[in-house]
Parts: structure tokens; C-alpha cells; sequence
């Protein structure tokens, strides 16, 4: 019967989104995809205006806990809150009672007695954030955990291709480098290949994700490739991945410069990928080891301009985050 | 209750024609107006408020559009966000005239929330609001410019108005809000 009635015309149309935090991307929908991409378009729109504040979470109070360094990853949320007009405050391992021996929970249970409504979260160990969650009235945004998930990362690398190809659905992905210790990797790999795109992974076999059982979800989603030109040929989309120094303790490569010899990124190999294809890294660079200062500076590049974009979808998702129903 | 039409087809066009005659009448220079249609509704309206300024007085008025979504005071009390779309604004709008575009005024809240975004984006010599209906109650001191029609209703009634546009067809009417267990 109440459909015979029109709906309430001064509501305004409300966002599909349920959740309280944001841990993962590997259960997302093409609709969640969709939802931050678009409003991270908006975003983008108000960071190049000359006044970058508006006021959609006055009030809100925001906090970075980070375990492990980061510069563009954590000034990248702290700038997206304070731009949406949200208080920050910023925790570093190194510098707070954690040095002293206090837990996670406790830590977030002291963070949620000061009014902290969101809490953003860096973490060595794959799951942390996950466990936090379980404790946490707050939400809880995973920033990179130990070598299982980025999702911010992976959203702003979709976001970035999408502007400058139509869909994401047909391309040729290939993730350069190693996607063994990679969270990057692994979200991008969830998300890229939920839109479709055929993603190929290359690297010394040392190096490729291990534990891809058939059994997998993804096992059938993606190739692994060992020979760079085999994998970048035809490339739509290069993502070179950030050497782990501190993830390879158990020394998987031999010698860096035998790894540089046969996988850096150079313009002669990228020359057999498609013309107009797209070269990203997530950052830090290793500056000439896992791409060449030519290609990462050169014309095809998307390296600073994913910085940019990382910011747009880091507000999108604060904004979602922050109107999420409470599960 | 069955919705009871207020303006038809046929008066939304007379309504539109004399609002326009009123903007040319009531702003000397034309060529410093942009008219900015508020989402959703607002957007259509001022587009034909500008073709109809254009066909009156051969003057060209630039039309924007303007999403207020996160200058809404209500966010965060509600329980979902609203949907953020873009807004695109030609031109800038420092030492213009812009005349704001809305379906309904009615408490007044979304034309606050405009004006804090237009605010932010430069600043207008004057800005002024132009609304199809205005249905009263308001909860700010705001006002409008240049009114459709006054239509008195109940705070229980809903006034809605459809423009071929976005709705399929023309027409405004009013009718009881059903409580929903709200």
C-alpha cells in the first residue's frame, strides 16, 4: 500500500552503505566500488577548489594509529579528515605508551574515551585491524596490515585507472615485483579482478604469492608469470611493486641487482606493453631498483597523480565510513 | 488521501514565463546573473528559467548546479549519508549575481546549506532564491525572491512537485504524509 504514495520528496537520496569499518575489499560489491569511486569524484572537485574545507564531519573526531612508518599513507588520511572538517589526532608507536608496553585494545579503548569516533590504523601483523574491530565501538579503517590488505590503496589505484580509462572491466593488469609480502597486491587483486579485469602477477617465483591452492578464489583470476616480457606484452596497466626490504628477511632473492637485472621496470621493456599504457607504484620508490627513473618520471607515470587521488578517495571513504549504520 | 494537483502542466509554464519577466525586471545587468539549480528539482527549473530569459530578452544567463550535500546540518543524526554528486559552476561566481533555484522552500534548511556552499566557492555580489512553490514553516530566516506560488499546508502534508525532466511530467501537488511507524 505505501508504494502507491510517493516518497518523502525532501529527503534526498541516501547511499546503500553498511558498513562500520573498512578492513578489507575482498567481500565488496561492484556497487561499493562504484559508491566510492563516484564520491571520490566529487571529492577530487572540492580538493581543486581554492577554499579545500567543507564542513561534512564538523565535529567528528579522528584518529591515526600507526605501528609502522608511513608518510604518504597517514599525512594522506590526516589531510582527507581535516578537509572534511574533522578533528585529528595522529599516534605513532614510536611516540605514545605503546613504547610503554600498552596494548592494541587498550590503547583503542583510550582513544575511544577521549570522543574518538574513527580510528585509522597501521599494523605489522595481517589481521590486527580485524581483531580491533572485534573490540572497537569506533570504526575502524585498515591502513595497511602486515602483508594482508590495503584497501585505501587499491580503491585510489582503481579510482586513478578509471580516469583515464573507461572501465576497468577487459584491461590487462600486471602487478611487477613482489606480490608474495605485497598487501597492495592482494587488495588490488581483489578489487581489479571483481571489476573484471585479467590481472597477471610477475616476478621470480620466489616472490609470487605462495598458498594459491586451486581451491582459492582467486586462483582461477589470476596468471603468474616469470618472464617480464612475456607478462607486460600487450599490458594495459603496469604496477610496480615496491621491493620489501624490511618484509625478506629470509633473503628470497639472492642478489638485488640479479632482481633488478631481470625485473626492473625500464623503458625498453615497457616499449612492449600497449602504447598508451599506464605505469603506477604504490610508493615509496626504490629509486632505479624496481623501475627506472626514466619510466617513473616519464609521460605515462601516474605516480603523483595516484598521490592526489589517494587523497579524494580517503575522503570518500571517511564520509561513507562516517555514515555507515551501526552494525 | 489522494493527492490533489495545485498547478498543472500548462500553469508551471505561465509560473515559469512570469518568474523570469520578474528576474529581468528586478536585475538590470542580466549578463552578471548565473542561475545555479539546486539538486534535484532545481536543476531543470533554472534551466528553463534561462531559456526563458533567453527567449523574452535574447540574454544568455549561465546555468550551474549545485550538490549541498555535505553542508547539511542534519548528517550525522540521520542513519544513512546523503548520495554526494557534483557540482559544476561555470565560470566563477565572484561579483556575480546568482540566483538560486529550488522546487520547494520550505524550512528553509537546504537554501542555508546552498548558501554556505556558494560562499565557498567565492564570493557573489548578491545572491538570490528563486522557488517553483513555497510552502511555509520555516525554521531560518529565509526567504525567497521570487515565488511560484504560495501554497498554505500542514506540516503532515507533503508538496511535491514533478518536473517532465526528472518526473516524466509537469504538474505540483499536495497530499497527506502517511506515518510510516516512523
Amino acid at each position: 500500500m505505501k508504494e502507491n504514495y510517493p516518497q518523502d520528496m525532501h529527503q534526498p537520496e541516501t547511499i546503500s552503505w553498511h558498513r562500520k569499518h573498512l578492513l578489507d575489499i575482498d567481500d565488496f560489491s561492484i556497487s561499493e566500488y562504484d559508491l566510492v569511486i563516484k564520491t571520490a569524484g566529487v571529492m577530487g572537485g572540492i580538493l581543486s577548489r581554492p577554499i579545500k574545507k567543507v564542513p561534512a564531519l564538523r565535529g567528528r573526531t579522528i584518529a591515526t594509529l600507526f605501528y609502522e612508518p608511513s608518510t604518504r599513507t597517514r599525512s594522506s588520511f590526516e589531510l582527507a579528515a581535516k578537509y572534511l572538517s574533522a578533528d585529528v589526532v595522529n599516534l605513532a608507536a614510536s611516540s605514545s605508551s605503546i613504547t610503554k608496553g600498552e596494548s592494541l585494545i587498550d590503547t583503542l579503548h583510550t582513544l575511544e574515551a577521549m570522543g574518538v569516533e574513527i580510528i585509522i590504523m597501521r599494523h605489522p601483523l595481517a589481521g590486527a585491524c580485524h581483531l580491533a574491530a572485534r573490540h572497537a565501538k569506533s570504526s575502524i579503517i585498515n591502513a595497511g596490515d602486515g602483508g594482508h590488505a590495503h584497501p585505501t590503496q587499491a580503491l585510489l589505484d582503481m579510482y586513478t585507472i578509471l580516469k583515464h580509462k573507461p572501465a576497468i572491466a577487459g584491461l590487462n593488469i600486471v602487478i611487477l615485483g613482489d606480490s608474495r609480502h605485497s598487501r597492495v597486491a592482494r587488495s588490488n587483486i581483489w578489487g581489479l579482478t571483481a571489476m573484471g579485469a585479467s590481472v597477471t602477477l610477475c616476478g621470480p617465483r620466489s616472490l609470487l604469492p605462495i598458498g594459491l591452492t586451486p581451491r582459492h578464489p582467486l586462483y582461477s583470476k589470476i596468471k603468474l608469470e616469470t618472464d617480464i616480457l612475456r607478462a607486460l606484452e600487450g599490458a594495459d596497466v603496469v604496477m610496480a611493486l615496491r621491493m620489501q626490504k624490511e618484509r625478506q628477511a629470509a633473503g628470497l632473492i639472492p642478489d638485488i641487482r640479479e632482481y633488478v637485472s631481470q625485473f626492473r621496470l625500464t623503458s625498453d621493456r615497457l616499449a612492449v606493453a600497449k602504447p598508451d599504457a599506464l605505469v603506477m607504484h604504490p610508493g615509496p620508490v626504490n629509486e632505479d631498483i624496481e623501475i627506472s627513473f626514466e619510466v617513473a618520471s616519464g609521460s605515462q607515470s601516474l605516480i603523483t597523480e595516484q598521490v592526489s587521488n589517494g587523497l579524494a578517495v580517503r575522503m570518500a571513504v571517511l564520509y561513507l565510513i562516517s555514515g555507515g549504520s551501526k552494525e | 488521501m489522494e493527492p490533489t494537483i495545485v498547478l498543472n502542466r500548462e500553469d508551471i509554464r505561465r509560473t515559469l514565463g512570469r518568474m523570469a519577466h520578474e528576474i529581468i525586471e528586478t536585475n538590470k545587468d542580466l549578463l552578471k546573473i548565473i542561475m545555479i539549480g539546486m539538486r534535484t528539482r532545481g536543476v531543470p527549473m533554472a534551466n528553463r528559467l534561462a531559456a526563458n530569459i533567453k527567449a523574452f530578452e535574447n540574454a544568455q544567463i549561465p546555468v550551474g548546479v549545485l550538490d549541498f550535500s555535505l553542508y547539511r546540518d542534519d548528517l550525522g543524526s540521520r542513519d544513512l549519508q546523503p548520495v554526494v554528486k557534483s557540482t559544476s559552476i561555470p565560470s566563477g561566481i565572484d561579483g556575480k549575481i546568482i540566483i538560486l533555484v529550488d522546487d520547494v522552500l520550505f524550512t528553509g534548511r537546504s537554501s542555508r546549506a546552498a548558501m554556505d556552499a556558494l560562499i565557498d566557492l567565492g564570493r557573489p555580489s548578491a545572491i538570490k532564491l528563486a522557488v517553483l512553490v513555497d510552502r511555509g514553516h520555516r525554521e531560518l530566516p529565509i526567504r525567497a525572491d521570487y515565488v511560484g506560488k504560495n501554497i498554505p499546508s500542514a506540516r503532515d502534508e507533503e508538496v511535491q512537485v514533478k518536473l517532465t525532466e526528472t518526473d516524466g511530467l509537469d504538474e505540483v501537488s499536495i497530499y497527506k504524509k502517511i506515518e510510516s511507524g516512523k
